[in-house]
C-alpha cells in the first residue's frame, strides 16, 4: 500500500510539475495570444477611460463581458454590434432609470464624453477573438 | 479546547456567522429583483446587492477559516497562540474594513471586478490585517512542539491563499489581462488552495470525530491534495477559452478539469471511509453529521455540478448563465459553509463547556438549510438550463427570456426561506451555548471518558 512519504512525493511532485506547466502556458498566452486575440494597437486613452468608468461603477454587477460577471442584464460583449452607438449612448446618459423591459438600470447620467468612452470601450470589447464566444443561435425559429 | 487562548475562535464564528445572515438579506433582495419586484433599486440596486452578497460570503467564510486556525493550531502544535491580544485587534480591524467596504458599494465606491470589488486602497488594509493573522499562525507554529501534516497543510493553504491575493491586485489596461489574473484569485482559490484549507480543516475533524490513527488519515490527505493541485492548477484553463487567449486552453483546460471533481470525490470516500472505520464514539454527533455532509455535498456541488459544464462545447452555451449560479451556490455552500458550519458544531460545545449535543434545533437547522440549498439550486438549475435555450439556442432576446423565467425565483424564493430559516435556527442555537469560559478546559476529553 501507499505509504506517507509516498502520498506527500506525490503532492510535491504533482504540484511542482503542473505549476510549471501552468506557468509556462501563462507566459505563452501574455507573450502570444494576447497581442494577435486583442488588438492591443486598439487600446487608446479612450478606451482605458472606458474600461475605467465600467470598473468604477462596477457594471459587471449586473452585466457580463466575455461571459464574466452578473446575469441580471444583458451579456454586453457585442453590444456594439448589435445596437450601436446612438442606443448605447442614450442608455447611458439617461437621467431617469433605462428599463426597455420593466427592469431598471442604474441611471447613471453620464455625460457625452463619458458615454463615447465607454462607446469605445465596447467597441474595442467586440473585436477581440473569443475563439467562437457568443454563440449564434443555431434553432431556426 | 486544551488552551486558553483558543477561545478567540468563538467571537471569529460569532462574527461569521452574523455576516451570513446579512448576506442572506441582501440575496432575498436580489431574488426578489430577479422576480420582477425591484423596489429597493434606487436605494440598494441590483449591482450593490450583488457585490455585498457575494463579499459577505467571501469574508464569512475566510472568518470562518481563521477562527479555526485559531482553534486547530494551538492544539495541533500543543503551545497557546503567541499574542491573544493582536487575534482580536485582527479580527476587529478585518470587521472595520469589511464594514468600510460595504458602505463603500452602497455610494458607488467600488472596483467593478466581480469577486474583486474591494477597491485598491482597501485592499492594502486588508494585507496587513492577513499577515497580521499570518504572523500569529506561524509565530505560534514555529514556537509549538510539534508540526503535524495536518496544521502544515492547513497553514500552507492560508499561505498560499494570501500570495494569491496579490495577483488581483494589477491594474490592466487590457480587460483579457484582467481577466486572465482575476482568476488566479479567484479560481486557485476555491479550486486550489481553499481546498487545502478544506482538507486541512477535514482531517483534524476526522481525527478528533472517528478516533481512526492520525498517520492513516493524513496519508489520504496528502493523496487529496495532491489531486486538488494536479487537477485544479491546469483547470484554471476552464475559465481562459473565451476571453482572448488561444485555443489551447480548450484543451488543457478540458481535461485537468474534467478530473477536479476527484479531489472532491476523495474527500467524500476518505469521509465516509474513516467514519465506518472508526471506532471511537464521540459524543458530538451532529459535528459527525455535519462533517459528512460537507464530503457529499461539495462533492455534489463542486464536482459534479462543475463538471456538469466545464467541457468548452458545454461552457460556450452556458458561460456567464444562471447555469453559472447554480453551480455558484451548491459549491460554495456544500464545501466551503459546510466546512465552517461542521467546525463551528464541533468547537461550540469545547469552548463553552455547554452538553449541548444533538438536539432537535441543531438537527433542525442541518435539514433544513441543507434541503433549502438544494432546493435553490436545483430553481437556479431550471432556470439556467431554459435561460441557455431560449437565449443562446433559439436566439431570443435576453429580457424577454428574463421574463419567461422569472417564476424560476419565486421558486428560488421559496426554497430560500427554508434554507434562511435552517441558518437562523443555527444562530439561535449558538448563542444558546453562552460565551467560551476557562472551565471548559478539558471538556471534550471528559465528555469522552464519561
Ligand atoms: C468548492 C469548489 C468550487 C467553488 C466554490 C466554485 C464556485 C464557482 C463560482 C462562484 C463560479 C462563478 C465564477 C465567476 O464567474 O466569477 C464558478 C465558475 C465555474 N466553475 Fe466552479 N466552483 C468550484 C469547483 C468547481 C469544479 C470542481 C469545477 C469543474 C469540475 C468547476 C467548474 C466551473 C466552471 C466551468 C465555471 C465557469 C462557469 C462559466 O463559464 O460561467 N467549479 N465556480
Ligand atoms: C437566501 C439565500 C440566498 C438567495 C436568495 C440568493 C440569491 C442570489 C442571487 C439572486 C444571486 C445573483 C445572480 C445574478 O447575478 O443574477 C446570487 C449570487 C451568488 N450567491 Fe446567493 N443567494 C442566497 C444565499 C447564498 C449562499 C448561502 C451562498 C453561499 C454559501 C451564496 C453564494 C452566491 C454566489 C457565489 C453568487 C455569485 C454566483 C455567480 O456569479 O455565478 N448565496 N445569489
Ligand atoms: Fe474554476
Amino acid at each position: 500500500m501507499l505509504s506517507k512519504s509516498q502520498a506527500r512525493t506525490f503532492f510535491l511532485g504533482g504540484t511542482i510539475i503542473t505549476f510549471a506547466i501552468f506557468l509556462g502556458l501563462s507566459w505563452n498566452s501574455l507573450s502570444n495570444d494576447v497581442p494577435k486575440q486583442t488588438n492591443p494597437q486598439n487600446l487608446n486613452e479612450q478606451v482605458v477611460r472606458g474600461k475605467h468608468l465600467w470598473e468604477s461603477n462596477n457594471c459587471m454587477g449586473c452585466h457580463t463581458i466575455f461571459g464574466e460577471g452578473a446575469y441580471y442584464a444583458p451579456e454586453l460583449t457585442k453590444v456594439f454590434e448589435r445596437r450601436g452607438e446612438g442606443y448605447i449612448k442614450a442608455a447611458l446618459m439617461a437621467k431617469t432609470p433605462w428599463a426597455p423591459r420593466g427592469r431598471k438600470m442604474v441611471a447613471y447620467g453620464f455625460s457625452d464624453a463619458e458615454a463615447a468612452d465607454l462607446v469605445e470601450f465596447f467597441k474595442w470589447v467586440g473585436e477581440v477573438d473569443l475563439n467562437g464566444f457568443p454563440p449564434k443561435p443555431d434553432v431556426s425559429r | 479546547m486544551k488552551y486558553q487562548s483558543q477561545k478567540v475562535a468563538y467571537w471569529f464564528f460569532a462574527a461569521a456567522i452574523l455576516l451570513l445572515s446579512l448576506q442572506i438579506v441582501y440575496g432575498f433582495i436580489m431574488g426578489f429583483a430577479h422576480m420582477g419586484y425591484d423596489g429597493l433599486h434606487s436605494v440598494i440596486p441590483f449591482n450593490t446587492a450583488r457585490a455585498v452578497h457575494t463579499n459577505l460570503l467571501v469574508v464569512w467564510i475566510l472568518l470562518g477559516f481563521m477562527g479555526a486556525a485559531y482553534y486547530i493550531i494551538p492544539e495541533e502544535a500543543q503551545q497557546e497562540l503567541v499574542s491573544v491580544k493582536l487575534a482580536y485587534i485582527q479580527l476587529i480591524s478585518f470587521l472595520l474594513v469589511g464594514v468600510v467596504a460595504i458602505i463603500g458599494y452602497h455610494l458607488n465606491y467600488w472596483e467593478g471586478r466581480k469577486f474583486l470589488e474591494i477597491p485598491r486602497p482597501l485592499d492594502w488594509l486588508v494585507v496587513v490585517n492577513v499577515l497580521t493573522f499570518l504572523g500569529i499562525i506561524l509565530a505560534t507554529l514555529y514556537k509549538g512542539k510539534k508540526r503535524t501534516t495536518t496544521s502544515l497543510v492547513l497553514v500552507m493553504g492560508l499561505v498560499f491563499a494570501a500570495l494569491l491575493y496579490l495577483p488581483g491586485m494589477i491594474w490592466f489596461d487590457n480587460q483579457t489581462m484582467d481577466s486572465f489574473f482575476r482568476w488566479w484569485v479567484v479560481h486557485l482559490w476555491v479550486e486550489g488552495v481553499w481546498e487545502l484549507i478544506m482538507g486541512g480543516i477535514l482531517a483534524f475533524l476526522l481525527i478528533k470525530l472517528t478516533g481512526v490513527d492520525r498517520e492513516v488519515i493524513e496519508k489520504w490527505l496528502y493523496v487529496i491534495v495532491g489531486l486538488t493541485f494536479l487537477s485544479g492548477i491546469l483547470g484554471t484553463g476552464h475559465h481562459y477559452y473565451y476571453i482572448g487567449v488561444g485555443k489551447i486552453w480548450l484543451i488543457v483546460g478540458g481535461i485537468f478539469s474534467m478530473l477536479e471533481p476527484l479531489a472532491f470525490l476523495a474527500m467524500a470516500l476518505f469521509a465516509v471511509g474513516m467514519y465506518r472505520k472508526g471506532e471511537k464514539k464521540h459524543p458530538n454527533k451532529l459535528a459527525l453529521y455535519w462533517t459528512l455532509g460537507t464530503a457529499i455535498l461539495s462533492f455534489t456541488g463542486a464536482g459534479l455540478l462543475g463538471m456538469a459544464h466545464t467541457l468548452p462545447q458545454v461552457n460556450m452555451y452556458t458561460h456567464g448563465t444562471l447555469v453559472t449560479a447554480m453551480h455558484g451556490h451548491l459549491a460554495f455552500w456544500g464545501a466551503y459553509g459546510m466546512i465552517v458550519f461542521s467546525f463551528i458544531t464541533y468547537a461550540l460545545p469545547n469552548l463553552t463547556g455547554r452538553k449541548l449535543y444533538d438536539t432537535v434545533n441543531g438537527q433542525l437547522a442541518y435539514w433544513l438549510s441543507n434541503i433549502g440549498m438544494l432546493g435553490m439550486t436545483a430553481a437556479f438549475g431550471v432556470a439556467g438550463v431554459a435561460q441557455v435555450y431560449l437565449e443562446r439556442k433559439t436566439g431570443l432576446e435576453f429580457g424577454a427570456v428574463q421574463q419567461e423565467i422569472e417564476v424560476h425565483f419565486f421558486v428560488l424564493v421559496i426554497n430560500a426561506t427554508l434554507f434562511a430559516t435552517g441558518i437562523t435556527m443555527f444562530i439561535v442555537e449558538f448563542f444558546r451555548f453562552g460565551k467560551p469560559n476557562d472551565e471548559a478546559l478539558g471538556f471534550e476529553e471528559r465528555m469522552q471518558k464519561a
